[in-house]
């Protein structure tokens, strides 16, 4: 059963096609992943998943339940958690506090909203600065705090905007881990925008090709990274 | 978190345990005189706590709060003058008419996406309409002013808050306590958690689940419905009302600073910002009449330069800096 369905979702900035007709299923349970060179639309894909703006035409639908119009919070509710491509940590309040957050969206009460945060802190490896404050983070660690107040709101679908850009090798290894390890035990649907190829290859079961704003291509990745369009948008014509 | 609460060391509980009793029984020992700066003092902890849910808490900066002060006082005093409602029954009228304002203010800047300072300069502007409005409503008594009667110094009406300034110190004490309490309570709900993720983020809070704009509102119109609380007790201590004076943008300055002088967004910061800045503002207009300095305006440099201390030695306040040494958690953290 599809998780998520878009269908001939496009979106303009005065005159400029960010996102143009494009349509695909995210199954439930899957990883999924958006590649495509810089500016192909991913992140703007992103935001009228997440309800950031409206697109200009085109539909998304959340487990059969339409959540165009939505307005982020909404959609969060609905059932999507997102991370940014340029972090937004609350920098004044501690790691702790900002998964607590995320997690109030699916807790009545604090006290098991900081218990649930705990858990979630502890599956991203972040339970030892549980009480720094997150303006003290380096970057992949606030990365991974980024997921974790998505992952705390209980969402059915989360959506990585570049959460393994300027990780090291090894922090991508790990990373990729948690998220496979995430998946198979509580079935999270996850659709990831990435550049890293090493993450994408080694998560992804299914991957979609943006390019200047349309779906070029879409499949298992062995066959996606041959496929003659995907090389000639990353390497130019001459490399085909 | 700031303040009471399970993190305490040895030394923060005694410091606590002493301020306590020597407040409690400050009438025993103190002057009239010192009486009155400990009231001010005790009615700045409260208005400033009240004004840092707004601002330190939800990160939504308000210039104007001597508007809450303002209509709290002259609805109670409304009620209280012409027709006879005791003050305790005028200050939920008070409650009410701020609360909505608030919501009216809120409602207005939230849905149009007006923020940052130009949500300050509404606020700046609903506080100065509001006085040019009073100042010619006659029946209030219009820029004249309006006038509570006031009782015997030595009778004790609790009900009519009519008695001395004996009574006025445990209200105010009473007052402060409650605005801790209220604020402390705040904080460690789900409101808290909310209002200080939209003051770091707003577009990250939403991205959680947040609804930015109703908490927003909230934090407005509970700001506003404590800070009329302030009013009543202003208009029933001092007695006099004038359009001119307490709907002032200094008077909302002066809500402000104890604050940010004491720590912005904790819930220490406005009792110590208090604490230190009403009897230093004091001593000064004291210091210059030893001196025979008669310079009008002297407290407001004198304000001044203390502000630009703590922001150039102090960025985050008072509080933050001494929090650890006197054995208290540092603010920030919630858990």
């Amino acid at each position: 059963m599809n998780l998520l369905e878009v269908r001939g979702l496009s979106k303009s900035f005065s005159g400029l096609r960010a996102v143009s007709d494009v349509s695909f299923n995210v199954p439930e349970h899957s990883l999924f992943a958006m590649i495509g060179p810089n500016g192909a639309g991913k992140t703007t894909c992103f935001n009228l998943i997440a309800g950031v703006f409206p697109p200009d035409e085109g539909t998304v639908a959340l487990g059969g339940r339409a959540i165009i119009g939505f307005r982020p919070d909404q959609i969060c509710h609905a059932g999507i958690g997102r991370t940014f491509q340029v972090v937004k940590p609350f920098p004044q309040m501690t790691v702790l506090d900002n998964v607590i957050v995320g997690a109030l969206n699916a807790h009545r009460d604090v006290a098991s909203a900081r218990r649930e945060a705990r858990g979630v802190l502890e599956r991203l490896h972040l339970d030892a600065k549980a009480d720094h404050l997150a303006a003290s983070l380096t970057l992949p660690e606030r990365k991974r705090l980024e997921v974790a107040r998505a992952m705390a709101t209980r969402p059915r679908l989360l959506l990585l905007d570049e959460v393994m850009a300027g990780l090291r090798p090894t922090e991508v290894d790990e990373m990729v881990g948690v998220f496979r390890r995430i998946n198979a035990e509580t079935g999270l649907t996850i659709l990831l925008i990435e550049h890293v190829m090493r993450a994408v290859m080694a998560l992804a079961q299914h991957i979609v090709v943006l390019h200047h704003g349309e779906k070029i291509c879409e499949g298992a990745p062995e066959a996606v990274v041959r496929d003659p369009a995907v090389l000639e948008c990353y390497l130019g014509e001459g490399a085909v | 978190m700031t303040g009471a609460g399970p993190g305490l060391a040895l030394r923060a509980k005694v410091l606590l345990a002493v301020l306590a009793v020597a407040l409690v029984a400050a009438p025993l020992y103190t002057s009239d005189y010192v009486l009155s700066i400990l009231i001010l003092c005790l009615y700045f902890a409260y208005a400033g706590q009240a004004w840092n849910i707004m601002t330190g808490f939800a990160g939504q900066l308000s210039l104007g709060h001597s508007l809450y002060v303002g209509i709290g006082a002259y609805v109670a005093a409304m009620f209280f003058v012409k027709f006879g409602v005791n003050p305790w029954l005028g200050a939920l009228g008070a409650i009410a008419a701020c609360a909505v304002i608030g919501a009216i203010i809120g409602v207005l800047a939230f849905r149009f996406g007006v923020g940052g300072v130009y949500f300050a300069i509404l606020t700046i502007a609903f506080a100065e309409f509001t006085r040019i409005g009073f100042d010619h409503l006659e029946w209030l008594g219009g820029s004249g002013g309006l006038f509570i009667p006031v009782a015997s110094r030595h009778t004790m009406d609790f009900l009519r808050l009519r008695g001395p300034p004996v009574m006025f110190f445990y209200i105010a004490l009473a007052l402060a306590l409650v605005g801790l309490w209220i604020s402390a309570a705040l904080l460690k709900s789900r409101f808290g958690y909310y209002w200080q993720a939209i003051r770091e983020n707003e577009e990250a809070a939403q991205a959680l689940g947040i609804n930015v704009f109703r908490y927003k509102l909230y934090a407005v119109m509970i700001s506003a419905a404590l800070t009329a609380v302030a009013g009543v007790f202003f208009a029933f201590y001092y007695n006099t009302l004038f359009p001119e004076q307490i709907f002032s943008m200094g008077r909302s300055i002066e809500i402000i600073l104890g604050p940010i002088i004491g720590g912005l967004g904790t819930l220490a910061g406005p009792i110590v910002g208090a604490f230190v800045l009403t009897p230093l503002a004091d001593l000064v207009t004291e210091l210059m009449e030893l001196l025979g300095i008669d310079t009008p305006g002297v407290k407001q440099v004198f304000y001044g330069v203390c502000l630009l201390v703590v922001v150039v030695f102090l960025p985050n306040g008072i509080w933050p800096a001494i929090a650890k040494r006197l054995g208290f958690p540092p603010p920030g953290g919630h858990s």
